[in-house]
């Protein structure tokens, strides 16, 4: 490891502070470095040989840091968390859930006595956004899942998200209350009227301090637009439009318009009966409000432009790997099936998870993606088992760190999946309840593919294919991350110095 | 997995009394490429059936299922080995032949050498793959075996692609006319016809659990099934207020 190359190298000092200032020293020398212990021992000595080798290898190292949600494994559906988002700051943190339910989780300030421990995220606010609704023309349930939340840049003091199910986007204002008036005339204190006899002198109500109330209202409905089931919204770069996709079309909606949304998108055969692709999932660009990229079951990716067009139904760019023929199987259409879409931060490329890999694409580069990243291609063997019980139809997200040098995804067993894209490392992580204690590293984990098993591995045969991590999320700068398992929400940090 | 596939077959071979047994036998459960793509036909058929049950169907699922089947379908179409399922049959097959198709996830490469040739001819070598150790004897069984298991269903055309089609999807219209692509018209006032709802039960409580499956967990396959019970019950239940009246 070169000097200075390292953060929290000071190469003038003659030495550098490791992960944990009191115990790592790591020594540059002109014979090379070394790592060293000082000071107190650390809470395993595990932890400290990961740490070790964390500081050489510069490889992050995550740290549980909390988990939400019930313990008890007989926890209701409706608790299953649909969706993971943090807002532009990092500030909140929020989840929808089966049962129609938004939870804001907030940062407590960082406390300078507590240097080690960065804010927790608690309880800000909770709500139901969604009820369940029925169709009655067709006679079937609209659930009230939550497809997906996205916030809104914050523009004065109330912070605004949409949240989506099947059917329906609501933009809610969270808003804070924390002083109210007191004095009225007309009204005493309960709120009761005074007899207007006893009024003898006018006063101006004052505003007191009250205890902190935080308040979700809907602001706007969005419905009856979709007839399919809504996959995706996304805010624009004006903020003042957003795009929501269903299976078959893309409608574009003006914020303070509720009754009008323009179609943008429209895949929808004139014969239903010539269906073979549906829109699986939809983005703006981040920064030109002109330009946004949907998805397909076919694994095509189309970018559009709104200028060219008032329907987008012919692409500016068309995003398709070719098929690799000696790979080619009944299921090859099924996992080339795109469940997610995301620009990078910079906006220079889209990042798509397909069932067993997560792609990079330039935009400036249609014919293949520029790297490819296997998130368990040891599943590949068991496809007809996953086709058979479904499993090969979960939509996996993934997301980008603040710096679009990480990428993330989840996978089965509570694992998820990181991969750097400068060193082309990658590690395998698992949320779980045994991995709970605070601050404790996470471990590797491996999943053996064949012959001998190693002590820590896992074989394919043992996972749990109803432990599925769907939905994480990466705090926009810091390398705090929120993984979904089921009914939990568990929060890792980066190790703090 | 192959004591299973050993099993279902003598059931059927009792059942038409054909016997197959012998030839079987010599395959050490290793089923053939063609069987097991006509298992994986007959697990897409009632996943789409299934489709019928849910709240609303998963569009995007459906569509996948359905391209899944095209697929299939025009493969056998060019092999020569397309057959028309029975209608009565439609629902009982996939019990009795729902193997696992794993071979069907291995690339064309590793299958090539399994595959029936358009020509039934049985010339050309197959790769070896590793772990494949009986693929001489399934390659000797390949031709006698489909052959047979042709003549065990009883079926009468093999040609006739487009009709054959529309009879296996009638069993899930259930008499409606027309193809799977129904499926996805915005309203489909087949959901409830209760003949539907008995024959896709029939399919759906029992497959989709076979030996292929033991090692994985269940996972969300619950759902949809408890779903269509609670269907089942409600409509149980109207019937029963209607036959009364």
């Amino acid at each position: 490891m070169k000097r200075g190359s390292h953060p929290g190298c000071r190469p003038a000092l003659g030495c550098c502070q490791g992960p944990r200032r009191d115990q790592l020293q790591l020594l540059h020398s002109p014979r090379g470095s070394v790592v060293r212990w000082r000071g107190q021992s650390c809470d395993s000595q595990q932890d400290a040989l990961l740490a070790g080798i964390g500081v050489l290898t510069q490889d992050t190292l995550w740290c549980f840091s909390q988990v939400k949600g019930t313990i008890e494994i007989g926890a209701t559906e409706a608790d299953i968390i649909s969706t993971v988002e943090f807002n532009h700051t990092g500030e909140l943190l929020a989840t929808g859930d089966k049962g129609g339910r938004v939870v804001i989780f907030q940062r407590e300030q960082e406390s300078k006595n507590q240097v080690h421990r960065r804010g927790e995220y608690n309880v800000y606010s909770t709500f139901q956004s969604h009820e369940p609704e029925f169709d009655y023309l067709k006679s079937l349930e609209i659930e009230e899942k939550i497809n997906k939340i996205r916030w809104l840049p914050q523009q004065n003091a109330a912070y605004f998200l949409l949240s989506t199910n099947d059917k329906t986007v609501k933009l809610w204002k969270v808003s804070e209350r924390d002083k109210r008036p007191e004095g009225y005339n007309l009204k005493d204190e309960e709120g009761r009227l005074r007899d207007p006899a006893t009024i003898t002198t006018l006063r101006v109500p004052v505003l007191r301090p009250m205890d902190l109330m935080v308040e979700a209202t809907p602001r706007r409905v969005f419905a009856n637009a979709h007839t399919y089931h809504i996959n995706s919204i996304s805010v624009n770069s004006d903020y003042e439009t957003y795009m929501s996709a269903d299976d078959l079309r893309i409608n574009l909606w003006n914020f303070e318009i509720t009754n009008q949304s323009f179609n943008i998108v429209d895949i929808k055969p004139a014969n239903m009966e010539e269906l073979t692709e549906v829109i699986t999932a939809a983005e703006f660009h981040p920064h030109h409000c002109n330009s946004f990229v949907y998805s397909s079951s076919k694994g095509t990716i189309r970018l559009c432009d709104m200028r060219a067009s008032a329907l987008c139904d012919r692409h500016s760019k068309f995003f398709e790997e070719p098929e690799d023929p000696s790979n080619r199987s009944f299921f090859s259409e099924i996992i080339s099936s795109i469940s997610d879409v995301k620009f990078s931060h910079s906006g220079r490329y889209i990042m798509t998870r397909d069932y067993l890999t997560v792609k990079v694409w330039d935009l400036n580069m249609e014919n293949r993606p520029i790297e490819t990243y296997q998130v368990h291609d040891y599943l590949r063997s068991k496809l007809c088992s996953l086709y058979e019980n479904d499993c090969i139809f979960d939509k996996f997200e993934c997301v980008w760190n603040g710096s679009d040098s990480v990428i993330m995804t989840g996978s089965y067993n509570n694992f998820f999946r990181m991969f750097d894209r400068n060193t082309k490392r990658d590690v395998t992580l698992e949320a779980s309840r045994e991995n709970s204690k605070p601050r404790a590293i996470l471990k590797p984990r491996k999943v053996c593919v064949g012959g001998k098993r190693r002590k820590d591995e896992i074989s394919v045969d043992s996972l749990d294919f109803s432990k599925k991590i769907l939905h994480t999320a990466w705090h926009p700068s810091e390398n705090i991350i929120a993984v979904a398992a089921t009914n939990n929400l568990y929060i890792f940090q980066d190790k703090v110095n | 997995m192959g004591t299973m596939f050993a099993r279902g077959l003598k059931r059927k071979s009792a059942e038409d009394g054909e016997d197959v047994e012998g030839g079987l036998a010599g395959a050490q459960a290793m089923p053939s490429y063609s069987l097991q793509r006509q298992s994986l036909l007959d697990m897409s058929l009632v996943k789409l059936q299934l489709c019928h049950m849910l709240v609303e169907p998963n569009l995007c699922r459906s569509v996948l299922i359905a391209n899944t089947v095209r697929q299939i379908q025009e493969e056998m179409a060019q092999d020569g080995t397309w057959r028309v399922v029975a209608p009565q049959a439609a629902g009982r097959a996939p019990l009795d032949r729902l193997v696992s198709t794993d071979i069907l996830c291995r690339s064309v490469r590793e299958q090539e050498g399994e595959r029936p040739a358009p020509d039934a001819g049985d010339g050309h070598t197959p790769d070896l793959v590793p772990g494949l150790a009986t693929v001489p004897s399934a390659q000797a069984l390949r031709n006698p075996q489909s052959s047979l298991w042709e003549v065990d269903s009883s079926r009468e055309n093999r040609g006739g692609f487009q009709k054959s089609l529309d009879q296996i999807f009638e069993t899930l219209e259930n008499k409606t006319s027309g193809s799977v692509e129904e499926l996805f018209a915005d309203v489909d006032s087949s959901y409830y016809d209760l003949d539907a709802v008995l024959t896709g039960m029939v399919g759906s409580t029992q497959s989709g659990h076979g030996s292929g499956l033991q090692a994985f967990s269940p996972a969300t396959a619950a759902p949809p099934s408890s779903s269509c019970r609670s269907d089942l019950g409600e409509l149980d239940h109207a019937v029963e207020i209607l036959v009364e009246t």
